[in-house]
């Protein structure tokens, strides 16, 4: 699906240093993938978009561990971002999270399972109503969707579901920065006898209720997720609270 | 003349991986009655084939006992004809190091004499020795036919025994995996450190315990201030005199701890920590930016859970 060079994007190019401006594309996948025109329907329900270099998407070329994919998602260089879509074209299951960037800016780590080497990509929404698109290629030697969870071969993480530790930054090179991680299977449902079971939903909130994001979290994301997040200027304590398919409620406060 | 085409290519293609897959091994003697293979310093690849460790026989009076057996069948088969060049003695004995595939997947071509391991080592072999096998089908290629695992059949203790006629002291540590045996010749005064040891290239950490690898190299940088001791034959790297291999692993796993503890600490995500710059000393250590990668992905993780579970 092709459209004619949007006056928003004329617009967008206009604001941009020149180089960028040039590599602001509407149409041809930069990642080259076959798969492109198939995500642009069933992802963004063929919006149009805008391949875009001010998005940035970190994960390391060769993945070590299918299971545990590191991805950084940096669309803080764009103004007005009201939500962020990840996915992975040649993933079993393609949606890997959603955030809305509410009170914070709109950076988010975390982990992924990738079954076969694929381009990550982040679709960001301005007000506008554009979708800029950035993304990285990853290779693995894949199986990561449809490996069991370590928490399937025991039951000793029950006791512990939902279990949240986490630490907030106020001082140092990376004050503001917030880092948790959630004890959960996240079971993708591709394995036989292993029902998906994973964080549907998670929410931060500062000490005086407002929201600073809220994720939407599917399958691919790795077991026992960890988030780094900004939170821009410390104050007071997180409150990050959620629940996962089956129901599973947690809510709890990190303090700085 | 398509299909002309896309023969003559896949001929150029195919013609540069050693066809007849020889590994050229050559004994090398670090004395009369101790030999070794020393592999390359690189990853595995379909041009070396998986050599890329040090394997060695030792000439006792009853036999040859045999230290690790290489990355594959054909490596395994190899080795024994080296081997025979050398002496006119059957080998009597394989001696399994630690559970990596390099140091096992060769055992098939000993098929019939005993195969010894530390408990853990043969554990490690029963239950991940096929995944290991598959993974170096994938990065070696053909040089893998006909590999199969042939786990350890029979369990060795630690302390000096005689073997064979040769008085042995067999060390258990642990560190690099969970079970990791180092053998001392008390005769020859050479020390099979295993991979607790590298020379000349970074070390791999798929398995590693990195408090206890420290102490496994004080324990065996103690054997090198004995005054028996003549030379050190590290799991991956060249043979050496004295304890500098062992010095420049510990620099190495020290560096890596600290610097994961440092960045956990911070509050760094873990693309953060792949992309800080090895520091000057490493730069130029084999393969060093790779298993600082993959370091990063097996260690972390836990490094950076006892960061966030001390924030509650």
């Amino acid at each position: 699906m092709r459209f004619p060079l949007s006056i928003a994007a004329i617009a967008l190019a206009a604001l941009m240093p020149p180089a960028d401006a040039a590599a602001l594309q509407e149409s041809g996948d930069p990642l080259a993938s076959a798969r492109w025109s198939e995500m642009q329907k069933q992802i963004l329900d063929g919006a149009p978009v805008l391949f875009d270099p001010r998005i940035k998407v970190i994960a390391p070329s060769t993945a070590e561990n299918p299971m545990q994919v590191p991805v950084t998602v940096d669309a803080t260089a764009l103004p007005n971002v009201q939500e962020v879509v990840v996915f992975a074209d040649f993933n079993p299951i393609l949606n890997i999270l959603r955030f809305f960037p509410e009170g914070a800016p709109a950076y988010l780590g975390f982990r992924v399972k990738l079954q076969q080497s694929t381009p990550v990509r982040a679709a960001v929404r301005t007000a506008d109503g554009v979708w800029h698109v950035g993304g990285t290629w990853v290779n693995t030697v894949g199986g990561g969707c449809t490996a069991p969870s370590a928490a399937s071969a025991s039951t000793a993480w029950q006791q512990r579901l939902n279990e949240v530790s986490g630490r907030q930054w106020s001082e140092g090179p990376n004050a503001g920065r917030v880092r948790l991680r959630i004890v959960h299977p996240m079971d993708t449902g591709l394995v036989a006898g292993i029902p998906a079971f994973h964080l549907e939903e998670i929410v931060f909130r500062d000490a005086a209720g407002k929201a600073l994001m809220r994720l939407q979290t599917y399958e691919p994301i790795s077991e026992n997720p960890v988030f780094t997040l900004n939170r821009g200027t410390v104050d007071g304590p997180l409150e990050a609270s959620g629940h996962d398919n089956n129901g599973n409620r947690f809510k709890t406060s990190i303090a700085p | 003349m398509k299909s002309w085409l896309a023969l003559l290519l896949f001929v150029a293609l195919a013609a540069p991986a050693a066809a007849d897959f020889d590994y050229a091994l050559q004994a090398q003697a670090v004395t009369g009655e101790v030999q070794v293979f020393i592999g390359r310093n690189e990853d595995f690849n379909t041009t070396n084939g998986g050599n890329i460790v040090n394997t060695g026989f030792i000439v006792a009076p009853q036999g040859l006992i045999v230290i690790d057996s290489g990355p594959s069948l054909r490596y395994g088969q190899q080795m024994r004809q080296a081997m025979a060049r050398v002496s006119a003695k059957p080998p009597v004995l394989v001696i399994n190091t630690h559970h990596h595939p390099d140091h096992f997947l060769g055992n098939q071509a000993f098929a019939g004499i005993p195969i010894v391991a530390l408990p853990g080592t043969q554990q490690g072999i029963a239950g991940e020795g096929n995944a290991f096998a598959e993974n170096l089908y994938r990065m070696s290629g053909d040089w893998m036919k006909g590999t199969e695992v042939l786990a350890p059949n029979r369990l060795l203790a630690a302390g000096s025994q005689e073997i064979a006629g040769r008085r042995l002291r067999l060390i258990a540590l642990d560190g690099h995996t969970g079970a990791d045996l180092a053998v001392y010749d008390e005769a020859s005064g050479v020390l099979f450190a295993g991979d607790i040891v590298f020379n000349g290239r970074a070390p791999t950490t798929p398995h590693a315990e990195l408090a206890h690898w420290l102490g496994a190299l004080d324990r065996l940088e103690a054997i090198t201030r004995e005054a028996g001791f003549r030379a050190l034959v590290p799991g991956h790297g060249a043979v050496s005199s004295d304890a500098a291999p062992i010095r420049q692993t510990r620099a190495w796993l020290q560096w890596l701890d600290s610097s994961l503890h440092e960045a956990a600490r911070n509050g760094l995500d873990m693309n953060e920590v792949l992309a800080r710059p090895l520091p000057p000393a490493f730069a130029d250590l084999p393969v060093a930016a790779d298993e600082y990668r993959r370091s990063v992905g097996h260690l972390f993780p836990s490094i950076e859970q006892e960061v966030l579970g001390a924030g509650r």
